[in-house]
């Protein structure tokens, strides 16, 4: 048989029809699913999480052999908190059952989202699809997951295993649903799609706008390329331990993790003492200019550098840091010309040293004004007053404290929400300011009464709006007399299995 | 003006004066005593237009024709490639999407060894009842009551009378008919030994879906079995993932000897049937490969639209559709015989295929004007006008599914003011 480049005839493309298909049927799944309670509802969140988490080592190693980015311990503790610690995270929140608000005499009635289109990154693909489905099963939506291509695989496979527990717990049909194999130009068909609801998309910012160009509503974030500020009343020891175990975590693959270290002069000799004491390579200024042409190509960041180790980067720069965790880079300019002081999803750290708060202020915002505005920021110090002034002047809406920032700003090592969506706000492009959380993908309903205090507020508790009293049905009219056939037996038993059927749906 | 370039009407109504005129008087004026003005115009979906611009959604298909819809995109474009290349190819000859369109038929369908295609259910039911005469050796066939199989010269014979007698082509002595449902009957029919076939609707489409009786269809196929007599599933209406699964027959738990199918198969957009046989009723194939002819059975465009037809129908996304799409009616139905259950008084449902029964002798036929101002069509059963046949599509959505009950209920008055009317 002889093989044709192109086939004889032209066909339709049945990848697009078919993912058409996967739309339609989470929307019969998000219609079904907002029949369940809470209880339910709670369920199917625990049960799915269980799922997910006893397969959190086996997902990390699939998926650092298939993207070829990042560490399988850290990916496998990724996946552990977007699983099982995700769902005991919310595990006390409701976001199902109505809320009655006596003083403001009004009742809130959840209102999920319906399908969600979820845009996958390769750097955290299994704990991001983790994440972002739990987030829509505890809100009672479906949602289709589209992983980058790089990562398709064990997206695809992880997203079926959730599909399978959710299932085996009682939730619809359809639920969760993925894109096998997904291309550019049929995602952006998909996103603009009219049976799509929301789109929440993480991932460059070329995905991110395409999110927010495609006329659906869109929960998007921007890049990060967060500025760390270490001053003369930090405890450098600590601040050494935590910015190195943060900028080599997953090997800087989140995109809450450190750019550029900022620090007070003196403290700054100091201070890189402790990161090499931590296993941080100090570059000399030849290793630095090397690793700047490493990294950045005519054509922006060396994507092939995204998440390897400390010691590979150096290989491939042309110098040896065989033990090293992190590589730090000292700058003489903290300047958007510096190449060094952008994104890095590596862990290279640039370096700067500066000589008041006012001054690595200007230094920060020179940083974000290329990338990561409305993203992340952190800060080692003890003296509020510099906290609160580098919080001010950021245009930054997180800035994590005595922590490291990959998973501080990310919400797991702080109070702020557990996310691998992390909202870069109107700054930012984007929608969404805080990290994504469940009460994100639900809106409400509201029962508003008379403010009036002469109208009383009704009495709501109890009324289970899933099992409402059914409207008896109307008095049957005088019977069809005329009808030739219907004899008064058989009027007598049509009425008994009326009032039975009645019985039946009332109950 | 309505302009469609190739010809043109003034109005509505003087597009009706022609059809009065030049092509069937009684059917045209039919439409306008029962209060159903509609000529239809544009449709995409399951969504038809009437000229004049009115939408309804369509619940008729055709009897499964629109399946998928209205000019399906994805059959669109399958039909406009394949226009590139082919046409509707010579008869005589080995063809490509023939070959490819018998052998998807045939490794779907478990027992079945050939698929011979004409270009509608009528010929395909001609070319099965031909089939089983020739392994047979026997003329007669057995067929229900008010069972309806098309209207080829041997298919005809085989419904009601209403259609056979106006024509002289009622065939008693060859053609039997026996009540539905009834077992004994089937046995009384073949027990003399000279049946060539029995032929049976999966579930009667034009009788308004009444459902066979536990073991009934289990029965009839034994009966077959102990007397000699080939059976035939007619799928025309049940087939194409409408009773839940590819062939209904498949849902009973039987094994025909010879099936048929066409409409759905189409795509709506190209003509093409099958008759689908097993190694003894396809014997002739073997024999005289000839003895059948058909110029545009099996025309190459109609194979290369029904190739992707059951490729569409076997995505596991339809299944779980129609999974949906049937629950949601049966549901939805429970919950408006709950509320209209002075006229609306019975439901039969398998997959996508319902009947819903209304208290009058005509009484579906009220209720689908009723359904019709607003904007829903569906028509009543032929041969049982008591029962509206109610035939959602197999890719049905939800939201359109919902729309679709909100217009049924608020019909329901308007059936109920029709009805008194008519019974006064």
């Amino acid at each position: 048989m002889s093989q044709t480049e192109q086939p004889l005839l032209r066909v339709p493309d049945a990848v697009y029809e078919q993912t058409s298909l996967k739309l339609e049927r989470s929307r019969w799944a998000a219609a079904q699913f907002q029949k369940l309670d809470h209880a339910a509802t709670a369920r199917i969140v625990q049960e799915v999480a269980n799922a997910a988490h006893a397969k959190a080592r086996f997902y990390a190693e699939w998926a650092v052999r298939e993207t070829e980015m990042g560490v399988v311990a850290h990916k496998q503790l990724k996946n552990e908190a977007c699983s099982k610690g995700l769902a005991a995270r919310y595990a006390a929140e409701d976001f199902v059952s109505p809320r009655i608000d006596m003083v403001g005499k009004m009742v809130a009635l959840p209102r999920p989202v319906g399908v969600i289109f979820a845009l996958i990154p390769v750097t955290n693909p299994v704990a991001t699809v983790y994440f972002k489905t739990l987030l829509a099963l505890m809100t009672r939506n479906a949602i289709v997951l589209s992983p980058h291509p790089s990562a398709k695989a064990v997206c695809a496979d992880a997203a079926r295993l959730m599909a399978e527990a959710a299932k085996a717990a009682g939730a619809p049909d359809g639920v969760i649903q993925v894109i096998d194999d997904p291309n550019i130009p049929l995602i952006e068909d998909l996103i603009a799609d009219a049976r799509v609801d929301l789109v929440v998309a993480t991932g460059g910012p070329a995905v991110v706008k395409a999110a927010y160009r495609s006329g659906n509503p869109a929960l998007g974030v921007g890049p990060g390329n967060a500025p760390v500020l270490v001053d003369d009343t930090a405890d450098l020891r600590k601040a050494a331990q935590r910015i190195v175990a943060s900028k080599s975590f997953d090997n800087s693959i989140l995109c809450t993790n450190e750019s550029t270290l900022l620090a007070f002069a003196n403290i700054a000799d100091p201070l890189l003492a402790a990161l090499r004491a931590e296993g941080a390579h100090i570059c000399s200024p030849e290793e630095t200019a090397r690793l700047r042409r490493l990294l950045f190509t005519e054509h922006g960041f060396n994507t092939r550098m995204i998440g390897k180790d400390a010691s590979v980067i150096a290989r491939e720069a042309g110098f040896t840091a065989a033990t090293a965790k992190i590589l730090v880079t000292p700058v003489d300019h903290v300047l958007p010309e510096e190449k060094l002081v952008r994104e890095k999803l590596c862990p290279v750290l640039a370096f700067g040293r500066v000589e008041s708060v006012a001054q690595a202020i200007s230094c920060a915002r020179s940083i974000m004004r290329t990338a990561g505005r409305g993203h992340s920021a952190a800060i080692h110090s003890r003296n509020e007053a510099h906290i609160m002034a580098f919080t001010t002047a950021l245009p930054a809406l997180r800035v994590v404290v005595n922590a490291g920032c990959s998973l501080g700003a990310s919400g797991f090592e702080t109070n702020l929400g557990p996310s691998m969506t992390i909202g870069t706000g109107f700054a930012g492009g984007s929608s969404l300011s805080e990290n994504l959380s469940p009460r994100h993908l639900v809106q409400f309903a509201h029962i508003a009464y008379n403010k009036d205090a002469s109208e009383a507020f009704g009495n709501f508790v109890g009324l289970d709006p899933l099992n409402l009293p059914k409207s008896p049905v109307t008095a049957a009219p005088a019977p069809l007399t005329a009808v030739g056939d219907a004899d008064e037996l058989r009027l007598t038993l049509r009425k008994i299995i009326l009032e039975e059927l009645n019985s039946v749906l009332a109950a | 003006m309505f302009d469609y370039g190739h010809f043109k009407f003034a109005s509505k109504q003087d597009c009706l004066d022609t059809a009065v005129r030049y092509w069937n008087p009684d059917k045209t004026k039919f439409w306008q005593k029962a209060g159903i003005d509609l000529v239809m115009g544009r449709r995409e979906g399951y969504c038809i237009y009437d000229m004049d611009g009115r939408r309804l959604i369509d619940l008729h298909l055709n009897g499964g024709t629109f399946n998928f819809g209205h000019r399906h995109p994805e059959l669109v474009e399958t039909l406009r490639g394949a226009l590139d290349y082919f046409d509707i190819g010579n008869h005589w000859f080995p063809s490509v999407a023939r070959a490819a369109l018998s052998e998807a038929l045939i490794k779907a369908t478990p027992g079945m060894k050939y698929a011979i295609f004409g270009a509608g259910g009528a010929e395909a039911v001609d070319i099965a009842l031909k089939s089983a005469r020739y392994a047979t050796g026997r003329r007669k066939i057995v067929s229900i009551i008010k069972g309806y199989h098309g209207h080829g010269g041997l298919s005809v014979a085989t419904g009601d009378e209403r259609f056979s007698k106006i024509f002289l082509s009622d065939q008693p002595d060859m053609f039997f008919h026996v009540p539905f449902n009834d077992i004994d009957a089937v046995e009384q029919a073949l027990k003399g030994g000279d049946i060539a076939a029995l032929i049976m609707e999966t579930i009667p489409a034009t009788y308004g879906f009444p459902m066979p009786v536990d073991g009934y269809l289990a029965g009839c196929k034994a009966l077959c079995e102990k007397y000699g007599t080939l059976y035939i599933a007619d799928e025309v209406q049940t087939g194409l993932m409408r009773c839940g699964a590819l062939w209904g027959w498949q849902t009973y738990g039987i094994q025909p000897d010879i099936m048929v199918t066409a409409k759905g198969l189409s795509g709506g957009l190209y003509p093409i049937s099958a008759c689908l046989v097993n190694e003894r009723a396809g014997g002739w194939l073997n024999e005289d490969g000839a003895a059948h002819i058909s110029t545009s059975g099996g025309a190459e465009l109609g194979c290369v639209v029904g190739h992707k037809v059951m490729e569409i129908l076997q995505r596991p996304e339809v299944a779980a559709n129609v999974h949906e799409v049937a629950a949601f009616f049966r549901e939805a139905m429970a919950e408006m015989m709950r509320r209209h259950g002075d006229i609306f008084s019975g439901v039969r449902q398998r997959g996508v295929i319902l009947g819903l029964e209304f208290n009058h002798p005509e009484g579906a036929v009220f209720v689908s004007r009723a359904l019709y101002e607003h904007g829903v069509w569906a028509i009543f059963s032929s041969l049982d006008k008591r029962v509206l046949q109610w035939k959602p599509g197999v890719l049905l959505s939800h939201a359109l599914c919902e729309e679709i009950m909100d217009r049924f209920d608020a019909a329901m008055p308007r059936a109920r003011q029709l009805l008194r009317e008519a019974t006064r």
